[in-house]
């Protein structure tokens, strides 16, 4: 039997390895696995290393997961999060709050934010404990999707049609910071960083505008990044844009529910490998057999020849999702993910 | 006024406001501005809102397109501005959550569409549903991000109905667009999937109240 490792690395290979390597991406489920609140778990680097360890041996899934939450990069550049009891933190308000902002900003260095610092000291211990049998999976906010929590999503659209200067001149800022925290996870022992970038996808901007701008962004930042990344939409569509996102550089992409695997698949062959594309709210009130027939489907679209991980379409699954739910999905994919796929007409 | 329709979206979805004032003006040479509004510019939003959820348009033409017909329609018949009717009978508000632009666009394709309507801005659960009560709104609309915020209608709703109010609820956001029974499992009266199905809703209700 393959290590989670030996399965993810031989899939992103384009090969078969012995099963389909399924990624359960949970964090706030940390929290309950160890009797804490979600503010309480994140406070601290063991009790993250030890919630993605017990969730890793649970689930039986193929990575550990550095990822903790989004507005953990806006602390970084002086903003506030606002935890709740039954979900993601949240970003509390825009920390660039009128142009001559942009103008005075300068990136932090991820050394400095007490946030960060847990995430690299949990990643640390993580890869302690694993070594080389597990992935680490670590994780960014794409320079393009930060301003979104950085100025606010009506402000970030209006600066991207209106104000050029300014732009160019915060994404300079973001990308060396992005580059930073990406290469000090990588330092701490992770084996592969997530690239969040939501707002590439043509469901948010269209494809002309993303090709000026954040796509230029991220061929740029990528190439900086020393490991392999994985672009992520956060849930949004892509497939207009599968041959731009192809040379960013990116070796893996996850995958919107809104799309079909197949298509995907047929998009872009052997050049991406695909992550996904469970359906993460429908997940809550799935039965057991509502979880092997989804899977089954996934696996039968995408999982010939390699070239998929079965994950949640969104990057994290909600805390609302129960966890017979995920050990069902667990289940279904050591009866259906075997290779070779021979059930597959 | 057909004619113009497909000239008018391309426009709108290019974010070309002069052709879209342009073009306005024209249409406005054959009929009264207010019918302009409800002939061409409703129908090419509710068909851009539909381009969006088909995946053919994206979200920034959908905010940048609303506000510049909020603009146009405000500036040309300002009797349908906010403030120049009777206090509303509809209010929107963002649940529990920080995320703000979907409401926005709600809020603009609503005025766009002649539609006055209280907006709250950002409320929890009990502060919503005593200022529903206080302002007497018969039609409420919720615009949520995160499922966690989305879960917490069927709070209000239960609120509201154990105060007695006959109000009618409609959500809308992410949430309800990846699981499309959830609407009903919070207790929502309907679900819009953009801006222009929440205007259609909005008219429906307030035609089957009079």
């Amino acid at each position: 039997m393959m290590t989670p490792m030996q399965r993810v690395l031989t899939a992103m290979g384009h090969e078969e390895p012995d099963r389909v390597p399924v990624f359960i991406l949970t964090t706030l489920h940390g929290a309950k696995e160890l009797g804490l609140s979600i503010r309480d778990y994140f406070s601290r680097a063991e009790h993250i290393a030890e919630g993605q360890l017990r969730l890793q041996q649970k689930y039986r899934s193929d990575c550990l997961y550095a990822f903790c939450y989004a507005a953990l990069e806006l602390e970084a550049f002086g903003g506030e999060t606002i935890f709740i009891d039954d979900g993601p933190p949240n970003a509390a308000a825009p920390v660039l709050r009128r142009g001559e902002d942009i103008d005075r900003l300068e990136p932090p260095r991820p050394g400095d934010c007490a946030g960060l610092n847990r995430t690299l000291e949990a990643i640390r211990r993580l890869k302690d404990r694993v070594g080389d049998a597990v992935p680490i999976v670590g994780s960014v906010i794409a320079p393009f999707s930060l301003p979104v929590m950085q100025l606010g999503f009506e402000q970030y659209i209006e600066l991207l049609y209106g104000d050029p200067e300014r732009f160019t001149r915060l994404m300079a800022v973001n990308q060396r910071f992005c580059v930073d925290w990406a290469n000090a996870q990588l330092a701490a022992g992770a084996t592969a960083i997530g690239y969040d970038d939501p707002l590439a996808s043509p469901t948010y901007i269209p494809r002309e505008l993303y090709l000026k701008t954040g796509h230029r962004v991220a061929m740029a930042t990528l190439a900086q990044i020393k490991g392999p990344t994985a672009m992520h939409l956060a849930s949004g569509r892509g497939l207009a844009i599968a041959d731009d996102i192809v040379i960013t550089g990116a070796s893996a992409l996850g995958v919107s529910t809104l799309e079909d695997l197949a298509d995907w698949k047929s998009a872009v062959g052997p050049r991406l490998t695909l992550i996904g594309n469970l359906n993460g709210i429908e997940m809550r009130r799935w039965t057991g057999a509502d979880a092997e027939r989804e899977v089954k489907q996934a696996i039968a679209k995408a999982g010939r020849g390699g070239g998929f991980i079965l994950a949640d379409n969104h990057g994290e699954i909600p805390w609302q999702v129960p966890d017979e739910v995920l050990l069902a999905i667990r289940a279904a994919v050591d009866r259906w993910g075997r290779y070779p796929l021979e059930w597959i007409e | 006024m057909h004619e113009l329709s497909s000239e008018f979206r391309d426009a709108l979805a290019a974010l070309d406001r002069l052709r879209v004032e342009t073009i306005f003006q024209k249409a406005t040479l054959l009929k009264p501005a207010i019918q302009v509004v409800e002939e061409l510019i409703v129908p090419v939003m509710a068909q851009l809102g539909d381009e969006w959820c088909s995946g053919q348009v994206a979200l920034s033409q959908i905010y940048m397109g609303s506000r510049i017909c909020e603009e146009l329609v405000e500036r040309t018949l300002p009797s349908l501005a906010p403030g120049r009717k009777t206090r509303p009978r509809q209010a929107i508000a963002v649940l529990s959550d920080y995320h703000m632009l979907g409401k926005r666009i709600v809020l603009s394709t609503l005025r766009t569409s002649g539609l006055d309507v209280l907006d709250y801005g950002r409320m929890e659960v009990d502060e919503l549903v005593e200022r529903v009560r206080a302002d007497d709104v018969k039609i409420l609309l919720i615009s949520t991000l995160m499922l966690p915020a989305a879960l917490k209608v069927k709070t209000v709703r239960k609120k509201l109905d154990a105060a007695g109010s006959r109000i009618r609820i409609a959500v809308g956001g992410a949430p309800f667009l990846f699981d499309r029974q959830l609407w009903q499992e919070v207790g929502a009266d309907a679900m819009g999937r953009n801006a222009s199905e929440a205007v259609a809703i909005v008219r429906r209700w307030r035609e089957e109240e009079s």
